[in-house]
């Protein structure tokens, strides 16, 4: 995956070159990255923006943050952004701690995550599959109900050839190697997301509970971050683990379709992301829970992402900063994630995105 | 004089201050889990249950492999560079080794999961198949995992992360022991195994259980590498080919996503970790003073 970026960065820089040259050719508004919805989004609105902002937290849509960012730059050029990607968790601590102006998070805010109640908003900003990736020689095509999944992960299925497994699968030769399953070792908001997807779609036979670490069965083995996952996967034939969207695709593994709430079996992709985002509840403070939606082309394990702005900066020039970038992210932003394996938001949760910042005081 | 009591003085309370703080920051873990947090199995931190005796035997088996195999080559490399290498070997001899101590730790982890793991499965296969039938012992050469991340190959890791700590101590040790020693030795007709045995050791054996002990507590803190190689399951089993988890390990990649309870008790894993070292270094340091008791009754 860093290749995947370090090369898009390189390509950012071309097109932030370009854009540049077309500047000084007089063009003055023309942004590639506008998606011309909103008035005046042009890059002029931007360019008065001078100072510094920090944020950090979730390690999930730091890809996206980051591409974002150098984008950014090229409309905003006095004012610097900076995302750590340090994890959800500490993300929130420092936000909490006023450390950061704004922070990342894949999880939403809990008591004891150090945030004071009623001091901050969510901005939902992007959201992205994670992928059920496989490495099984002969197999190419896998379909997995959820109850399969569960059961998988509990190593209550232990090897390929088992009958649940051959349910899903019609007319499908599996070979009788043993699974070996790959999660986390790490605390993870994807695992917080994986577990809380199998909670809510095979509620009777997942018995794990969800978390950033679970208890993992005993003959499970776990590796770091996603690529950890993912290199563990591809070295062991028979393995089978959750790997984000962008990190599966750039290790070149396989993925199962997994079988959504109507039934269909539905592989990972952003199309099957942005369905879920459709199919999902939006709540008032703009969270929501994406993963099990309906819809017929919806693929189920899709996870959300927020950024945590406070309601009220002391420095009122910092809320221009935080607004001007989040919108930046918003509008710009948005037709930017499909470059980097993000699903932008529907139109819909979009407006009610900039509409929260509005908020902001 | 008053200086060194100073320096000596400060060591001391910067252990203590390390422990008051990590202890009163792990408090909360200790208070929930009471003495089930190193006699419990269970590490489910969306349940609440911290039980880290998973993590101290990982801890354990890791550095036990790691010592099994490394005591023995350091210090046949250390006697083989004080009393038989050649002058001319000695030096390039030694530099290599010391330049192993100068590989970072995540070299070793990188190298470890991307080319000895996969490597030693066959290996391992090939143990399984000869020893697994056999009662007891085949227990500890059970099935092994596919990817090769295990115990075992996290011992073999740190082995070679600390023969050079080993070597370097033993080999400052065995210089010293006297000239008038090995050459009485020699004088009677030993041989030279005979008078390393007869004249080096007993001179050397507080030393060398010293230097065993230093590479033992690189081998209990080493984190990354293991953390690499090691497998990540949470379990306690006999078998070595199975993978498992380590203290260190634990705590580097749970506490970034962690908070209150959970946070807590990874703190107090290294406390466990930190007592348990001090109780080691301790135990060594007892034993090193009976030997040298009864070698010195013997000589006399």
């Amino acid at each position: 995956m860093n290749r995947n970026v370090l090369s898009r960065r390189v390509l950012a820089g071309v097109a932030l070159v370009a854009t540049i040259a077309l500047a000084g050719c007089g063009g003055n508004d023309d942004n590639s990255g506008d998606t011309g919805t909103d008035a005046g989004s042009g890059s002029n609105e931007y360019a008065n923006l001078s100072g510094e902002l920090k944020g950090g937290g979730a390690s999930f849509p730091n890809a996206f943050y980051t591409e974002a960012i150098a984008e950014f730059k090229g409309v905003a050029s006095k004012l610097t952004v900076t995302y750590n990607s340090v994890g959800s968790g500490q993300g929130k601590k420092d936000f909490g701690a006023n450390l950061t102006d704004f922070a990342g998070t894949d999880s939403t805010v809990k008591d004891t995550d150090g945030v004071a109640a009623g001091s901050y908003l969510y901005v939902p900003t992007v959201a992205a599959p994670i992928t059920v990736s496989y490495n099984l020689n002969g197999v190419d095509k896998l379909q997995l109900s959820p109850d399969t999944l569960a059961k998988i992960f509990q190593a209550q299925i232990t090897t390929w050839n088992d009958a649940a497994i051959a349910a899903d699968n019609p007319g499908v030769t599996l070979p009788s190697t043993k699974i070996t399953v790959a999660h986390r070792s790490d605390g993870s908001g994807t695992t917080n997301n994986f577990t809380k997807y199998l909670k809510a779609a095979a509620p009777s036979t997942w018995k794990l509970d969800s978390g950033d670490t679970v208890n993992w069965p005993a003959s499970t083995q776990g590796a770091e971050k996603n690529t950890g996952v993912a290199q563990l996967i591809k070295s062991s034939d028979g393995g089978i683990g959750y790997v984000d969207f962008s990190d599966a695709k750039e290790s070149g593994l396989k993925f199962a379709a997994i079988k959504n709430k109507d039934g269909q079996f539905v592989a990972a992709s952003l199309d099957g992301a942005t369905a879920a985002l459709e199919g999902a509840t939006i709540k008032d403070d703009l969270t929501y829970d994406p993963l099990n939606a309906a819809g017929a082309t919806t693929y189920p394990i899709t996870a959300p992402t927020y950024i945590l702005v406070r309601t009220k900066y002391d420095d009122a020039a910092k809320k221009d900063l935080v607004k001007g970038f989040v919108t930046y992210i918003l509008n710009e932003g948005q037709t930017l994630a499909p470059e980097v394996d993000y699903a932008p938001l529907p139109d819909a949760l979009k407006t009610k995105a900039l509409a929260q910042l509005d908020k902001i005081q | 004089m008053i200086l060194a009591l100073a320096a000596g003085l400060l060591v001391l309370a910067v252990l203590a201050l390390i422990l008051i703080t990590t202890s009163r920051e792990a408090w909360p873990a200790f208070t929930h889990m009471g003495l089930n947090f190193i006699t419990e199995r269970t590490w489910d931190p969306p349940a609440e249950v911290f039980g880290a005796l998973a993590f101290i035997y990982g801890t354990a088996l890791v550095s036990l492999i790691a010592l099994i195999f490394a005591v023995p080559v350091s210090i046949g490399i250390a006697l083989f560079l004080t009393e038989l290498a050649p002058r001319r070997l000695r030096g390039p001899a030694i530099t290599v080794i010391d330049l192993l101590a100068a590989v970072p730790s995540v070299v070793f982890g990188l190298w470890g999961v991307l080319v000895v793991a996969p490597k030693l499965v066959p290996v391992y296969r090939w143990f399984h198949d000869v020893l697994g039938g056999i009662p007891v012992i085949g227990s500890v050469f059970a099935e092994p995992v596919g990817s090769g991340r295990s115990f075992m190959t996290a011992g073999l890791i740190v082995a070679i992360m600390i023969v050079p700590i080993i070597t370097s101590i033993s080999r400052e040790v065995f210089s010293t022991v006297p000239r008038a020693d090995k050459d009485a030795a020699l004088a009677l007709g030993a041989t030279k195994w005979e008078m390393i045995k007869g004249a080096v050791f007993p001179h050397s054996f507080g030393g060398i259980v010293g230097a065993v002990i230093l590479g033992l507590g690189r081998a209990m803190g080493e984190t990354i590498a293991i953390t690499l190689v090691i497998g990540g399951s949470t379990q306690i089993t006999p078998n070595v080919f199975a993978s498992g988890n380590a203290m260190p390990s634990v705590i580097v990649s749970q506490i970034g996503e962690s908070t209150g309870t959970f946070t807590a008790a990874l703190i107090g894993l290294g406390v466990v970790l930190f007592a348990m070292t001090v109780l080691i270094n301790t135990l060594a340091q007892a034993i090193v003073r009976r030997a040298e008791a009864r070698m010195r009754g013997a000589t006399s």
